[in-house]
C-alpha cells in the first residue's frame, strides 16, 4: 500500500492561532500576494521562477457536502459540463484551445470544493484566464450534451466505485458514520440520484454557486504578480457579483455507541475500515488538537518505521496492508480513519483487534520521543519537497482559502507540528478515539463469480456482439 | 500519513480512498505511460537543463542536472533488472526489489526505515519490465544528506534478504495476487501481455503467479541481486542542489560497495503476431474492460516520432483525441478511452483501451476498431497534426518543471542510452513529422488484422433500474 507523506500538505491549522508561530522551516509567504476584486473574487499569486510555466486554478466553494438529498453528484456532473460549451465556445472547444496552446488541464471535485486548473507555458497565462472567466458565467448547459455526459459520469461511477469492492465499502461506511452531516454524500453521487438528475437541476446549481464572490483564483509560477492582477481584473473584474448564500448548517448528532456494517461483494480479499469522529481545524477544537491528530496519524502511519508497519504488518504479521489517515483541512469535523487487509492466515476480526490495540496503546501512554522526532523530521522535509511542484503549491493555497482558513495558515504548518508534545498526542487519543465514536466497516468477499484462470481463444476479427 | 485526497492526474492506488472525482481518466498505468512517452518537450531557450555525464570508477553511468533553487536532492539508480529478467521465476525481479529495504549490513527493516525517516528522507524501490529503480529524495543539508546516502549505499551493496522478510513477502504477494483477480483492469492487462508477447520475456506479469510463489526464495533473490545489481548494469540520475564535484563524490560513496559485474545481456527482439488473438474472460463486474493492441515500439525505433505524434491525434491527447471523441464525447460510452505507445527496450505495446457497461461492449469494440482502421487508412488531417504538434512543442516546459520530472527523464535517457541532445532535438523532430510519414508508419507498423483483443467482464445490462 502506498504511503503518501504529501498528505501532510493537506493538513490544516486553526483560523485564529492563539500564539502565532515565529519560525517556519521554509516560508514561501514572501512570494505570495493577494487581492480581492470589486465583485468579491479573491486572487492569490505566488511567484516561482524555477521553470517557465504557470499553473492556474479556479476554486469554487461548492462540493458534495453542499448537496441536498436527491441531488448528490450534482457538483461533480456540473464540473463535467463546464467543458461542454458556453455561449461562445462549442463543446470540448475549451480543451482544444488549451491543448493547442501546449497546456494540460483538468478539474476535480471534493466534498468541500470544485476546482479547475490549467498548466501552461508562462507566456500563455492570459489564455486560461480568458477561458475561465467565460465559463464562470456563460455556461450553456445544453440538454443533449447533458444527456451524453451524465452517461459518462455513470461509467465513471462503475469504474471507480461499483466495480471496486473497497471503494463500495468506503461509500457505505461513510454514509453510516455520518447520519446527518452531508459528508455522508458520495462525491460522485448515489446511482439513482445520477439517474434522476436533470439539466434544470444543474442550471440552478450553476447559477447559485458559480459566481466571482464564491471563487478563488490561484496563480503560481513564472509570473509578475502585478501583471496577473491586471489580467484578472480585465477578465474577471467585469463579471457581475451576486449574493452567495452559504449552505445551511447541518450538525452531526453526537454518536453514542459503536456502529458496524458489512458489505458483500465479488472479491477475494477482505477489507476493514474504521473511523472515529474527529475535529477539523475549522471546527470547535482547541487550536493544537488538529496538529496533534496529524502527528498521531504519523506515529501510526508516517512511513515504514511507523507503528502500523513495524508492529502490525511486520511484528505481528496480522496485516498485509494497513493505513491511517486524518485530514484537518475541511469545513466541518470529519473522521480519523484506519484501514487494512488481513495477512494470509489471519481474519479481518484479528486485524480489527490489532488496530484497536494500537489505539488503546496511544491512549495509555505518551509516544516515545524518537517516534515523535521522526514524524516531525518528515513534516519539515515535506515542506521543502512540496515546493518542487507548482501544482501542489497552488492546491494548498486554493484548498485553505476554499474551506475558509486562508492560505497563510499553510505557512505555519511545520512550526505548529513541531510544537506538539507526546502528552498532547495522548490527550487527543483519549478525547477523540473512543469506542463509542467508532464506525467499523467490513468487506465480506464473495469470490464465487470471479475468474480463476484465463483461457486463450485464438480468433479473427469477427467478434462483434458483446 | 495516508493521503485521503486525490489530485488531478494522480492514479487511484489499490487502496486509495475515493474522496474526489476527476473529469478525465487517470490511471496509474497511464500516468506511467505518459511519463515514459513523456517526450512532450519543446525548444525554448533556457528551458532545457544542462546535463552532465560521467562514468564511476566501477562502471556505472551517471547523469546530473544541477538545480540549486531548492535545498533538496533526488537520486534514481536504474538497474537493468526488471521483470524481463525473471526467466523461469515469475515475479522474481519485483520480489527482489521489494526486499532491498528489509535488511542490509546488519540493519533490520526497522533500523533502515527509521534511519531514512528520521532524516526526513523519502526512499523506495520498484521494478517494471525493463527497469528496477532505487530512489532517494533528501534535503541537501549535509548532516541529513550524507547519512541518507551512506545508508542507501549499504543497502545497495549488501541486502541480506532475511528469511522472515522473504516469508512475509511471499504471503503479502499471495494477498496482492488474490486482489488482482478482483480487478478487471489487472486481469485484462495480464492477459494482454501474455497473448501479445507469448514466449518473450515481456509476456510475464511482474507481480508473478500464485503457483510460482514457492520459487521466490531467499537464494533466488540473492542470486538475482548478485547478477543484476552491479555497477556496470546501473545508471544513476541525480537532480538537485549539488554541483558536479559534490555529485561525483556522492555517487562514488553511493556505489562504493557495488561490484562492477557485467551488464545484463541484450533481450531478444519481439516477434510480430502471426495472427489475431481474441480473448474473453468472464467477470461479474458491471463494466467490460477492453484492450486492443500489439507489440510495436522500441525506445530507439526509427519510426518513434511519426508513431508517437500520430498517436497524439489518435488517442494520446486526452479528451481532444479521436478515440476519446468517438467513444466518450459523441456517445457517452466510457469515462476513459485512450490509445498509447509504451516504448520499451524491445518493442513495447501499442494499446487502445476503454471500459464500458457490459451490454455496450460490442458497440464500443467495433467503434475502437473502426477508429483505428480509419486512422491507418487516412492518417491525420493537416489541421489535426498541427494541433498535436502545437500541444507537444508548446507543452515542453511543463515536462521539466520539477526536479521529480527531470530526474525521471534523466534515468530514462541514461537507461535506454539515448543521446544527450535527445531533449534538445525533440521539438524539431516533432515539428518535422508530416501527415504522409504518420500514415506510412501506422500502415507499416500496425496490422489491424493481427491485433490482440482482450475483453474482461460480463455482458449484463444495467442492473437495479
Amino acid at each position: 500500500m502506498k504511503r503518501i507523506l504529501s498528505a501532510l500538505l493537506l493538513a490544516g491549522a486553526p483560523l485564529y492561532a492563539a500564539t502565532p508561530a515565529t519560525t517556519a522551516a521554509v516560508s514561501a509567504a514572501s512570494g505570495t500576494q493577494e487581492q480581492t476584486l470589486g465583485n468579491g473574487m479573491k486572487v492569490i499569486v505566488r511567484e516561482d521562477h524555477r521553470a517557465p510555466v504557470v499553473v492556474t486554478q479556479v476554486w469554487y466553494k461548492v462540493g458534495s457536502s453542499y448537496e441536498p438529498g436527491g441531488l448528490t453528484g450534482a457538483s461533480h456532473v456540473l464540473e463535467h459540463m463546464m467543458f461542454k460549451g458556453t455561449e461562445r465556445l462549442a463543446p470540448n472547444e475549451f480543451s482544444r484551445i488549451i491543448a493547442e496552446n501546449g497546456g494540460e488541464e483538468n478539474a476535480f471535485t471534493g466534498s468541500d470544493y470544485t476546482a479547475y486548473f490549467q498548466t501552461l507555458a508562462a507566456d500563455r497565462l492570459e489564455v486560461s484566464l480568458r477561458l475561465e472567466a467565460d465559463r464562470m458565467r456563460n455556461l450553456r448547459l445544453d440538454a443533449g450534451e447533458f444527456a451524453k455526459e451524465v452517461e459518462v459520469v455513470k461509467e465513471e461511477r462503475r469504474l471507480r466505485t461499483d466495480d471496486q469492492p473497497q471503494a463500495l465499502l468506503y461509500e457505505q461506511f461513510n454514509a453510516t458514520a455520518f447520519l446527518a452531516h452531508p459528508y455522508r454524500n458520495p462525491i460522485i453521487g448515489w446511482e439513482d440520484d445520477l439517474a434522476t438528475l436533470t439539466v434544470a437541476d444543474l442550471k440552478d446549481w450553476y447559477r447559485r454557486w458559480y459566481q466571482p464572490g464564491n471563487a478563488t483564483l490561484v496563480v503560481v509560477g513564472d509570473v509578475e504578480p502585478a501583471r496577473v492582477f491586471s489580467l484578472a481584473r480585465r477578465y474577471f473584474g467585469g463579471l457581475p457579483g451576486g449574493t452567495v448564500t452559504p449552505p445551511k448548517r447541518q450538525m452531526e448528532p453526537l454518536q453514542r455507541g459503536e456502529r458496524r456494517l458489512e458489505l458483500k461483494a465479488p472479491a477475494e480479499v477482505p477489507y476493514l475500515i474504521m473511523g472515529y469522529h474527529a475535529p477539523a481545524a475549522t471546527a470547535d477544537a482547541a487550536d493544537w488538537e488538529p496538529y496533534a491528530l496529524e502527528v498521531l496519524a504519523g506515529v501510526l502511519d508516517g512511513g515504514e518505521s511507523a507503528r502500523l508497519a513495524s508492529q502490525v504488518r511486520r511484528g505481528q504479521e496480522i496485516a498485509a496492508s494497513a493505513g491511517a489517515g486524518y485530514r484537518s483541512f475541511q469545513r466541518a469535523p470529519g473522521l480519523f480513519l484506519l484501514e487494512g487487509t488481513p495477512a494470509q492466515g489471519h481474519t479481518v476480526e484479528e486485524l480489527e483487534q490489532a488496530l484497536r490495540a494500537q489505539i488503546r496503546m496511544l491512549t495509555q501512554q505518551p509516544v516515545a520521543a524518537d517516534e515523535l522526532e521522526r514524524v516531525k523530521a518528515q513534516v519539515v522535509a515535506a515542506e521543502v519537497y512540496q515546493r518542487d511542484s507548482v501544482f501542489y503549491q497552488a492546491m494548498r493555497i486554493g484548498l485553505l482559502e476554499t474551506i475558509g482558513l486562508g492560505w497563510r495558515v499553510g505557512e505555519d504548518y511545520a512550526a505548529r507540528i513541531r510544537a506538539i508534545t507526546p502528552e498532547q498526542v495522548q490527550q487527543v487519543a483519549l478525547r477523540y478515539l473512543g469506542e463509542d465514536k467508532l464506525t467499523v466497516g467490513v468487506l465480506r468477499p464473495q469470490p464465487g463469480a470471479l475468474p480463476k484462470r484465463t483461457n486463450k481463444v485464438p480468433g479473427g476479427r469477427h467478434d462483434i456482439g458483446g | 500519513m495516508t493521503s485521503v485526497v486525490e489530485v488531478g492526474r494522480a492514479g487511484q492506488g489499490r487502496s486509495a480512498w475515493p474522496r474526489q472525482c476527476e473529469r478525465t481518466r487517470a490511471t496509474a498505468l497511464l500516468t506511467v505511460a505518459a511519463a515514459f512517452l513523456g517526450s512532450l518537450l519543446s525548444l525554448q531557450a533556457g528551458a532545457i537543463p544542462a546535463i552532465e555525464t560521467w562514468t564511476t570508477g566501477n562502471g556505472a553511468r551517471v547523469l546530473l542536472v544541477s538545480t540549486p533553487d531548492l535545498p533538496m536532492v533526488d537520486v534514481r539508480v536504474a538497474f537493468d533488472a526488471g521483470a524481463a529478467r525473471d526467466e523461469a521465476t515469475p515475479g522474481l525481479a519485483r520480489f527482489t526489489s521489494g526486499l532491498l529495504f528489509d535488511g542490509a549490513a546488519g540493519l533490520d527493516a526497522q533500523a533502515i526505515a527509521s534511519g531514512f525517516e528520521g532524516l526526513g528522507a523519502q526512499y523506495g524501490a520498484q521494478a517494471e519490465r525493463d527497469m528496477a529503480v532505487v530512489s532517494l529524495r533528501s534535503l541537501s543539508d549535509r548532516p541529513l544528506l550524507d547519512p541518507a546516502v551512506d545508508l542507501l549505499a549499504r543497502i545497495l551493496a549488501g541486502p541480506e534478504f532475511p528469511q522472515d522478510a522473504v516469508a512475509r513477502g511471499q504471503r503479502t504477494l499471495e494477498v496482492a495476487l488474490a486482489q488482482e483477480r478482483e480487478q478487471p483492469a489487472q486481469i485484462a492487462s495480464r492477459a494482454f501481455y501474455q497473448a501479445a508477447y507469448r514466449a518473450h520475456p515481456y509476456a510475464g506479469w511482474p507481480d508473478g503467479e500464485p503457483e510460482a510463489l514457492p520459487l521466490l526464495t531467499r537464494d533466488a533473490a540473492q542470486a538475482f541481486h548478485r547478477r543484476y545489481y552491479v555497477a556496470r548494469n546501473a545508471v544513476v540520475a541525480l537532480v538537485g542542489d549539488l554541483d558536479r564535484a559534490a555529485a561525483q563524490a556522492l555517487v562514488e560513496r553511493l556505489l562504493a560497495g557495488l561490484p562492477s559485474g557485467e551488464p545484463a545481456p541484450a533481450l531478444t527482439s519481439v516477434l510480430p503476431l502471426a495472427q489475431a488473438v481474441n480473448e474473453r474472460i468472464r467477470h461479474p463486474a458491471a463494466q467490460t474492460h477492453i484492450l486492443l493492441g500489439a507489440p510495436v515500439l522500441a525506445r530507439d525505433d526509427p519510426d518513434y516520432f511519426p508513431l508517437v505524434v500520430g498517436n497524439h491525434v489518435l488517442g494520446g491527447a486526452g479528451l481532444v483525441s479521436r478515440v476519446s471523441n468517438v467513444i466518450r464525447e459523441q456517445r457517452g460510452l466510457a469515462y476513459s478511452a485512450y490509445s498509447y505507445f509504451m516504448p520499451m527496450r524491445q518493442a513495447g505495446p501499442f494499446l487502445m483501451g476503454l471500459q464500458t457497461r457490459g451490454d455496450q461492449a460490442g458497440e464500443a469494440t467495433a467503434l475502437l476498431r473502426q477508429t483505428l482502421d480509419e486512422f491507418i487508412a487516412e492518417g491525420p488531417t493537416a489541421a489535426e497534426l498541427q494541433a498535436a504538434q502545437r500541444n507537444l512543442s508548446g507543452g515542453f516546459p511543463l515536462r521539466l518543471d520539477s526536479n521529480k520530472e527531470i530526474v525521471e527523464y534523466l534515468a530514462m535517457l541514461g537507461f535506454y542510452g539515448l543521446p544527450l541532445d535527445w531533449l534538445d532535438r525533440y521539438v524539431e523532430r516533432v515539428n518535422a513529422v508530416t501527415v504522409a510519414q504518420v500514415r506510412d508508419a501506422f500502415e507499416r507498423r500496425i496490422d489491424p488484422e493481427r491485433l490482440v483483443l482482450i475483453r474482461v467482464g460480463g455482458d449484463a445490462g444495467p442492473t437495479g433500474q
